[in-house]
């Protein structure tokens, strides 16, 4: 139900982020913000700013900081009616709701055979490289990949945060919409004025190619993009890079597509390697598209190891320099 | 005239010189900070300004040989008091390898040192708290003596965490003092957003102990509070729950701007009673401190601060092959 949007603005993407929950809640009588310092304070990263003014505080509530009661909280109010956007301050500290997201969140409308249901969504800011304390800039988005009954999405820019977010407070099931802090105001994208969609479950194609498939999502997409643009104009090669957008559910059909048109493929993530999100990219190539591969994929992602502090956050995350390495030896293989 | 009071809590001049030394130090290495952090040399501060006295007059009832605090991040002047010192602490905002919290690995403000018998904690609040109760009943089953003072904000007694370590507590008499430093604001959120009940102190009733809430701008009047606490926990009575009400005279931390949520003549008010000026002044009503002596302190401390700022700026990093130490043990 996408409405054709008249206007656009150039925005950042927290301002994308803003921009859809000032949509939805002017829209829909049942959107509903509940989040600590999300109020008066308009979000630490200012997500939520001016909502608290105009639409009140039965609609935008500060909470007491407990992520149990937000999720919990949330939950009962989905199940009775309201579709409500609760915030995490950060993803790191959504722990102590793990229980809530695990154990109902995601279960209650197969256990109640659809009868009750969790149009719930759970915004969070996440992601290194802004020089956060500690537990602040871990990626765990595969913590919730492996979550059946949840939907995991990722924008990178104003414009998909803005359509993504709509799309996950439309959505009938829990949706976890991470925000990589590293976007937030890294750039600038045209967004239109009032609703519009960006489906869920759909990646994006920034850029086409015809050697390599580089697949990646959220803050990676910067280093990504860099990366390959010098990497080109050096050398006689041609990448196809994709945002994947949503991580949960995959989409099988354009990662297939890259990967049979270019015969090779690299995932960049910043969250550790062992249990990452590529592995689930890698099984899907090797399942769809194994006969079209001419090297080994190739992926860059962080330690096995927490996100060290900003003196070297650097060093953890995947550089331009790894990023290239790995497309040229899949390349030259 | 009445017996003054810290006659009758039997503190000394050099107790009570020293309480007020060690208050001033977090005070200025926190001043310090922020400067840094403006000047954009350290990434983060998150501040102890305003709640130095009860920190101070809460640590002055326990036994740095014997005790041990799991503290959170405002407690500075806690940590000085069971032995950081000043250029530890420095190395830490600077995130150096030098750091003794973690090398360099944590936010500012997240303490731990083994050997000064603080006990590591993180950035999510109250995590720290049910640490502190099995910290107590390994001392109680191994029979040593220590007691354990956890503290937190009086938001973050809000979380489930609080709960289920104070119910623990209370269930098996540990010797634990849970010190809830109200500085009347979670962020930006008021206490009466915050909580339904009047007092933090309130909630010990529902876990079985005593619950009190005291002036956290008068080290003396918590001293006091602590000081019963301690003694209870000591002779295997149980647990305390004691709050601290005082006021966060900073924003939230250096990414904060508290103009969008309190004015600024509140703040102006509550400057009026911080508790570095009003002990300051009970010295010196009661002539144990000279308008010299103050001064000299301000200097001697300032001195310490310039040579420690010095010293951790040119400091190096942690090497990056570091980052995969201490993962596992092997
Ligand atoms: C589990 C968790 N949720 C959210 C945060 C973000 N956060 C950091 S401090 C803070 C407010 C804490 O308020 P209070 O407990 O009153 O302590 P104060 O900072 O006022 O001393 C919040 C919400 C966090 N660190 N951990
Ligand atoms: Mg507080």
């Amino acid at each position: 139900m996408t409405t054709t949007a008249i206007n656009t603005k150039k925005m950042t993407m927290i301002q994308g982020v803003r921009d859809a929950m000032h949509e939805m809640l002017k829209e829909h009588d049942d959107v509903m913000i509940l989040g600590e310092d999300v109020g008066v304070n308009g979000g630490v990263f200012r997500a939520t700013e001016g909502l608290y003014e105009e639409f009140g505080e039965d609609r935008v509530i500060d909470t007491p900081i407990s992520e149990s009661g937000i999720i919990g909280n949330s939950i009962g109010l989905a199940v009775n009616g309201f579709r409500p956007i609760a915030e995490m301050q950060f993803l790191g500290f959504i722990y102590p709701a793990f229980n809530q997201l695990m154990t109902h969140a995601t279960r209650l409308r197969q256990r109640s055979m659809g009868r009750f249901t969790v149009p719930l969504v759970v915004r969070a800011p996440y992601g290194a490289g802004v020089r956060a304390p500690e537990i602040h800039s871990d990626s765990v988005e595969a913590l919730f990949t492996q979550m059946p009954g949840i939907k995991v999405v990722v924008p990178s820019n104003a414009y998909d945060a803005k359509g993504l977010l709509i799309a996950s407070i439309d959505d009938p099931d829990p949706v976890l919409f991470l925000e990589p802090m590293r976007c937030y105001r890294s750039s600038r994208t045209e967004v239109p004025d009032g609703k519009y969609n960006v489906e869920i479950g759909k990646a994006s194609v920034l850029k086409e190619g015809d050697d390599i498939s580089v697949f990646t999502w959220g803050a990676m997409v910067i280093d990504t993009m860099k990366a390959v643009e010098k990497l080109e104009a050096k050398k006689n090669v041609s990448c196809e890079v994709i945002d994947l957008r949503t991580l949960y559910p995959l989409d099988k059909e354009t990662i297939a597509a890259s990967v049979q048109k270019t015969g090779r493929a690299a995932i960049i993530h910043e969250a550790p390697a062992t249990g990452g999100v590529s592995n689930d990219v890698i099984s899907l190539i090797n399942d769809t598209s194994f006969l079209y591969l001419r090297a080994p994929i190739q992926r860059v992602a962080g330690f096995d190891t927490p996100v060290p502090v900003y003196s070297l956050e650097q060093e953890y995350l995947p550089s331009t320099e790894k990023i290239q390495t790995a497309i040229l030896h899949a390349v030259d293989f | 005239m009445s017996e003054p009071k810290h006659e009758a809590l039997g503190l000394e001049r050099d107790q009570l010189l020293s309480m007020f030394k060690t208050m001033l130090t977090a005070r200025k290495i926190d001043e310090r900070m922020w400067l840094l952090n403006r000047a954009g040399k350290i990434p983060f501060v998150i501040s102890c300004q305003g709640q130095e006295a009860a920190q101070i007059g809460a640590v002055t009832a326990l036994n740095t040989e014997e005790d041990y605090i799991l503290p959170y991040y405002r407690d500075l002047g806690m940590v000085l008091h069971f032995g950081m010192t000043i250029q530890d602490l420095m190395m830490s905002g600077f995130a150096r390898s030098e750091d003794p919290n973690s090398g360099g690995r944590q936010m500012p403000g997240h303490f731990g040192s083994k050997k000064h018998r603080i006990v590591t904690g993180s950035s999510p609040v109250t995590t720290q708290v049910p640490h502190a109760v099995g910290f107590a009943l390994a001392g109680k089953i191994k029979r040593e003596n220590f007691i354990c003072l956890t503290s937190f904000g009086e938001g973050s007694a809000n979380q489930g965490d609080f709960h289920e370590a104070a119910n623990f507590a209370g269930v098996h008499d540990l010797p634990v003092i849970f010190l809830c430093e109200n500085n009347k604001y979670a962020i930006s959120v008021p206490v009466d957003r915050q909580l339904s009940c009047e007092r933090v102190s309130d909630r010990a009733q529902g876990y079985g102990m005593p619950g009190e809430t005291v002036d956290g701008n008068d080290p003396l009047a918590v001293y006091e509070v602590v000081k019963k606490a301690a003694e209870r926990a000591r002779e295997g009575s149980g647990p305390s729950l004691i709050e601290t009400v005082s006021y966060r005279l900073t924003a939230h931390s250096s990414d904060d701007d508290d103009r969008s949520y309190r004015g600024r003549e509140e703040v102006e008010e509550a400057r009026q009673k911080d508790g570095i000026v009003t002990f300051a002044k009970y010295l010196k009503e009661h002539d144990l401190l000279s308008e010299d002596e103050e001064k000299d302190m301000h200097n001697s401390i300032q001195k310490e601060i310039d040579k420690a700022t010095d010293l951790a700026e040119s400091a190096a990093y942690a090497e990056v092959e570091t980052t995969f130490n201490h993962v596992y043990d092997a």
